[in-house]
């Protein structure tokens, strides 16, 4: 889409973008260049010059079982937590979308754990599953030693993932919520005219219709499973134990600022970087061909 | 609404105010747990009677973690980035929907490109820029050969040097530097009737002019959108921050919330740490609830 009326003057035009500019620039294109040559040299921490190494950083991280420990871990953890996060989202936006009494408290509420920080929540959940206090301490009471996440990497990896899909459930219902409501009411009493009960009606009318902003969602949770689980991985686990929920984005900053290894971690940032690209461009290509609109 | 449908509607109670059980259970364990002292914290299970040393409490956690100054500091950083993100986002719009000089759409694709990859990803570079913002021009000076130019003509040695770490344009610029807010202006933009920038032509009014009058007062719900989104989003930034404020005071309030996590030894002071995490999640709970409208409107024309 393009405008008809323009302004003539191109220096202005160009003049309006200039802070935009620079700014990615700075902040963005030059970082993201110096990854990728960090990346093909052996960079010394603090100066001292680089040398280049080619793939050398790519194959001595791709042969290191700790980072395929953290791509498992990162998947489990995109896996679980998404389908987790978008599957309660739908549910309590699908009947919230019913409109029976009650629905607007519902409405307000439910959008809550979206504004919370995830540090913030990390350190609630922290409490709430403590293996010594809080709620889930009561289970070990009867059966000691059955549950700590201190311990166990199962349990550290469980908790993460409550932490974070209870502030995803509330930014999904946000999308889901407006998704249904986007839908024409006409479309479903016609539907409902025609004899089709509440459960046909969603499957038929309500779901397929919204199938894109399942597949928007989806790539949105999986991305920011990689970035935003940083701060609740640091205040949960730590990465711990024994690297059971040591996140890529974790490892890169552990590897990169407390190991000073800024070529692993570089290495590291541009793999991750081309997953993040990857799936991206198969939300373009692939998925939004198939999806119904409306 | 459309039938009756008792024992669904029976069902979709239930399931709802499961629902809200789960997603208030957390604000109200905290605020619980902030009221108890350190014996009652730790009882297992704890008592969901509030006790009676919740100031106690909070005043424990505000000067522990020094959160006065931070919250100001989460404020001025969150403040910063949401202001940012609204000029520039829309100067940029303006220039990419209202003008047709060449290399435009070179332009429009080099700010699309950034919405792929988000911060946290490529920190470790972003950090050494930021440690001196002005390497990237050095090193362009070098490589044209501008700085041997320079030295050779004036004697003097090029070597740009500014470093942002533990300051406020550290913390803020490079959470500006994504293209969220340009996309939600451009939409915006292409739905301003052409009519009115003819109108705007007509009565002699040029670019600037129609950016300022025209423009900018019919966007204000977009801003209004726009700011809440990216002030919740900058406030609860947690991996920039901590990387680039080894000075506490440049520090925020999220990320001094590590100072709260009680020690392995002795007695863990949930109490302190749960009043902490409530004095930090309270400004964006209230945003949200204060600004839910412009949130769940910013959030749908942002990402799509």
């Amino acid at each position: 889409m393009e405008k008809r009326v323009t302004f003539s003057s191109w220096t202005i035009g160009i003049l309006f973008a200039v802070p935009q500019l620079l700014l990615i620039f700075t902040f963005f294109y030059w970082p993201a260049g110096q990854a990728v040559y960090w990346s093909l040299t052996l960079q010394q921490p603090w100066g001292g010059g680089n040398i280049w190494v080619g793939l050398d950083n790519f194959r001595s991280i791709l042969s290191n079982a700790d980072y395929w420990n953290s791509i498992t871990a990162s998947l489990v953890f995109a896996g679980i937590s998404t389908g987790l996060a978008m599957f309660i989202a739908l549910v309590l936006a699908a009947l919230t979308d019913r409109q029976l009494a009650g629905s607007r408290l519902y409405r307000v509420v439910l959008i809550w754990p979206y504004g919370i920080a995830a540090p913030a929540l990390a350190l609630a959940f922290r409490f709430i599953l403590a293996p010594e206090a809080g709620f889930l301490s009561a289970i070990n009471r009867m059966w000691p030693g059955i549950w700590d996440p201190g311990l166990d990497g199962a349990d550290a990896m469980a908790s993460i993932i409550v932490a974070f899909s209870w502030k995803y459930v509330g930014y999904n219902f946000i999308f889901f919520l407006a998704a249904f409501q986007a839908i024409p009411r006409s479309l479903i009493e016609a539907a409902a005219m025609d004899g089709s009960g509440v459960i046909r009606r969603f499957w038929d009318i309500q779901f397929p219709l919204i199938t894109p902003t399942i597949f928007f969602l989806l790539v949105i949770n999986i991305t920011e499973s990689f970035q935003d689980s940083f701060g609740i991985v640091d205040i949960m686990t730590s990465g711990g134990p024994a690297n059971a929920t040591n996140l890529m984005v974790y490892k890169i900053y552990s590897d990169g600022f407390k190991g000073l290894d800024y070529s692993g971690a570089a290495a590291q940032s541009i793999i991750l970087m081309l997953l993040i690209i990857v799936l991206t461009i198969f939300q373009f290509r692939f998925i939004e061909r198939r999806v119904h609109y409306g | 609404m459309v039938e009756r449908t008792p024992f669904l509607n029976l069902f979709t109670h239930l399931i709802l105010f499961v629902g809200f059980v789960f997603c208030v259970a957390p604000f109200v364990v905290v605020a619980i747990a902030a009221s108890h002292n350190l014996r009652d914290v730790n009882d297992v299970p704890m008592s969901l009677l509030p006790g009676s040393d919740f100031w106690v409490n909070i005043k424990t956690a505000w000067v522990t973690a020094g959160l006065g100054p931070k919250l100001l500091n989460s404020f001025i950083v969150a403040g910063g980035v949401a202001a940012g993100k609204v000029i520039i986002s829309a100067l940029t719009a303006f220039s990419i929907v209202y003008f047709r000089f060449p290399g435009r759409m070179f332009i429009f694709w080099l700010i699309f490109v950034t919405l792929m990859l988000p911060l946290e990803v490529r920190i470790v570079p972003t950090y050494a820029v930021v440690a001196n913002v002005l390497s990237p021009y050095q090193a362009i000076f070098d490589v044209i050969g501008l700085s041997w130019l320079i030295e050779k003509v004036s004697g003097v040695q090029v070597s740009l040097s500014l470093g942002l770490l533990n300051s406020y344009p550290g913390l803020i610029l490079p959470l500006v530097a994504t293209a969220t807010g340009t996309f939600l202006y451009r939409q915006f933009f292409l739905t301003v009737p052409d009519e009115l920038t003819e109108a705007a032509r007509m009565d002699g009014a040029g670019p600037l002019r129609f950016f300022i009058d025209v423009l900018l007062p019919l966007s204000r719900n977009n801003m209004a959108a726009l700011g809440t989104i990216m002030f919740l989003w900058a406030w609860n930034q947690y991996l920039w921050p901590l990387l680039i404020t080894t000075d506490q005071s440049h520090a925020m309030a999220v990320t001094e919330l590590k100072q709260l996590i009680p020690n392995v030894g002795g007695t863990p002071e949930w109490h302190i740490a749960m009043a902490g995490t409530l004095i930090v999640m309270l400004p964006p709970l209230l945003v949200v609830v204060l600004m839910q409208r412009w949130i769940v409107r910013g959030l749908i024309a942002t990402e799509k």
